[in-house]
């Protein structure tokens, strides 16, 4: 495969493209947002159930591209179980990430999602890795209404 | 990339229409670019780049009024090139030639004018379901504004139009049919005649969208076709951004209230009364885009000189080769199969999502547009969140054909 591809088309993104993980719908979730980027037609919906001010279980389910799908996908694993407050913590570093505005991959708590820095290169696909972000973020503020990368 | 010989039809001179184009001799990601994003705009060849520098350089003034010579030289070249667009569309007078941004903008002064001043509450406004959002909205909103109906013409899998359908649509009631005349999203061609002849016999004038039908289904005889209005863009017929044409029938426009006011389009102003300018002034406010008429003139000489029917044949028959090639490979589906169809091939993968495609594609130097294509209720017809698109102008070759496909194999290889 073409290297430069590499830097965003990780092992790691194709196996959460083909395995999602957390690709279910919760029935009884406090919070169920959806999300789209009009721009390419990536569409998810996003499911998060509270104990308290700590995220239970999330969950997602939706049709996007590999980079949304992979993104959704890893921020469900480092999500789950932590609280609101951490939750916006990671948002941020993983927003400044794939903006470019930080170099620091060792930004903390960030593990695996540290592979998607590389969308920075991407400019036309940042909002397909940060989709599934604003769509939690949105969620965690109390919108209801659906969430547009536009 | 395939080393072999290029294919050549003695009768098209394909190599040097390539040397025309000075955008095509890059290089992206290391490979040789192929442009095969024509739908959303095409590139410019020399004469239409060289016509715009000279023009600013020796001939360029505000027009219209200026007793000076620059203002005269600069006049002629604008006119002169309206007329040039009235030929290009066979229409009968340049007065029915209007100047604006682009097809968007022709069809919002159509509904904003001709719709505001002749839709009533009741009155109905059919559209199909394969138009571009630019043919949709502004008819939504028209509607909004005078509680005239939208009603929409569907088609079918193969994404044409389903005629019995639409002309049972066609009612007392229906003031104003806008079709398009060839789908950037399928590559539908419409049998404008036939529904420019339904529509007529309701009573109801009928708007084509030309943008994608101008470029790549020369040439377009408005009075042949006898449609009321037709749109298409500068910058997909081979032009400079930031110039279209809207073409309508004397009658129509004479009747029509002006869309922007202002200077040009004004014969008298006092604080009581102003009086506005005859045709096609009238609907021009404003100083024009006087270079960039120009450069659309060039543009058009620039198709004449390789001829049309030449043009649509090698297009069609890299259409037909592509899509052979398209249909072998396992997993592709193409979307948009209609009879008569040109230049898009719109596609999905099975495991591959289209802006993945696209990104892909990029890096093998391929640049095709992954997305909605401004028709999302097309895609939404056809069950997809996106289609990738590939589309062929009169630059591209078979070569570049085999590329996309020798792409789109490492892809699914990749993604497997």
């Amino acid at each position: 495969m073409l290297d430069e591809l590499r830097d965003l088309y990780q092992e790691v993104v194709f196996d959460h493209n083909r395995n999602p993980r957390n690709f279910r719908v919760i029935e009884d979730a406090d919070h169920k947002i959806e999300g789209y980027n009009p721009l390419c037609g990536d569409r998810l919906t996003l499911y998060i159930k509270l104990d308290g001010d700590t995220i239970a279980d999330i969950s997602f389910q939706g049709q996007g591209c590999a980079i949304s799908t992979a993104s959704a996908s890893l921020m469900t694993e480092i999500v789950k179980g932590k609280t609101l407050a951490e939750a916006e913590k990671l948002f941020d570093a993983f927003h400044k990430i794939v903006t470019g505005q930080s170099d620091d991959l060792k930004l903390e708590g960030l593990g695996k999602l540290a592979v998607l820095a590389g969308v920075r290169q991407y400019p036309s696909r940042i909002k397909c890795a940060t989709l599934a972000w604003h769509s939690l973020e949105s969620a965690l503020k109390g919108e209801e209404k659906a969430v547009s990368t536009e | 990339m395939n080393q072999a010989a290029p294919h050549v039809t003695p009768a098209y001179p394909i190599e040097r229409i390539r040397a025309d184009f000075p955008a095509l001799q890059q290089e992206v990601h290391g490979k040789p670019l192929v442009y095969l994003d024509n739908a959303a705009s095409a590139q410019k060849p020399r004469l239409v780049i060289d016509t715009l520098a000279e023009f600013y350089a020796h001939d360029f003034a505000n027009v219209h009024r200026g007793v000076h010579t620059l203002s005269e030289r600069a006049t002629v070249r604008y006119e002169g090139a309206r007329d040039k667009v009235r030929g290009f569309l066979n229409a009968a007078r340049v007065e029915e030639i209007v100047f604006v941004r682009g097809t968007t903008e022709a069809i919002n002064l159509v509904a904003q004018s001709y719709g505001r001043t002749n839709l009533k509450a009741g009155d109905e406004v059919l559209i199909t379901a394969m138009e571009h959002h630019s043919n949709i909205v502004p008819w939504q909103m028209v509607c909004r504004q005078t509680g005239a109906k939208l009603k929409v013409a569907p088609i079918n899998d193969q994404g044409e139009l389903i005629l019995d359908e639409f002309e049972k649509l066609l009612g007392p009631r229906t003031k104003m049919v806008a079709v398009t005349h060839m789908s950037n999203a399928l590559g539908t061609v419409n049998p404008v005649e036939e529904i420019i002849a339904m529509a007529h016999a309701h009573g109801a004038v009928v708007l084509l969208d030309g943008a994608q039908a101008a470029p790549h289904v020369p040439p377009v005889d408005v009075q042949a076709l006898d449609c009321d209005f037709y749109a298409f863009s500068g910058h997909k017929l081979y032009g400079p951004t930031g110039i279209g044409v809207l073409y309508g029938k004397r009658e129509l426009l004479e009747a029509m209230p002006p869309w922007q006011g202002g200077g040009e389009m004004i014969r008298k102003v006092t604080f009581e009364e102003t009086e506005y300018n005859a045709l096609p002034y009238k609907f021009e406010a404003g100083t024009p885009a006087i270079a960039e008429a120009v450069g659309l003139g060039a543009a058009i000489d620039y198709m004449d000189s390789i001829g049309h029917a030449a043009i649509v044949a090698h297009e069609q028959e890299l259409l037909r080769y592509a899509t052979e090639r398209a249909l072998e490979i396992p997993g592709l589906r193409v979307v948009g199969t209609a009879a008569h169809k040109e230049s898009v091939l719109s596609f999905t993968l099975d495991r591959v999502h289209p802006h993945d495609i696209g990104t892909f594609l990029d890096h093998f130097g391929v640049a095709v547009r992954a997305g909605h294509h401004c028709a999302m209720p097309v895609m939404d017809f056809f069950q997809v969140p996106a289609t990738a698109r590939a589309s062929f102008a009169l630059y591209n070759t078979r070569e570049e054909a085999d590329q996309l496909f020798y792409a789109i194999k490492e892809i699914i290889k990749v993604f497997g």
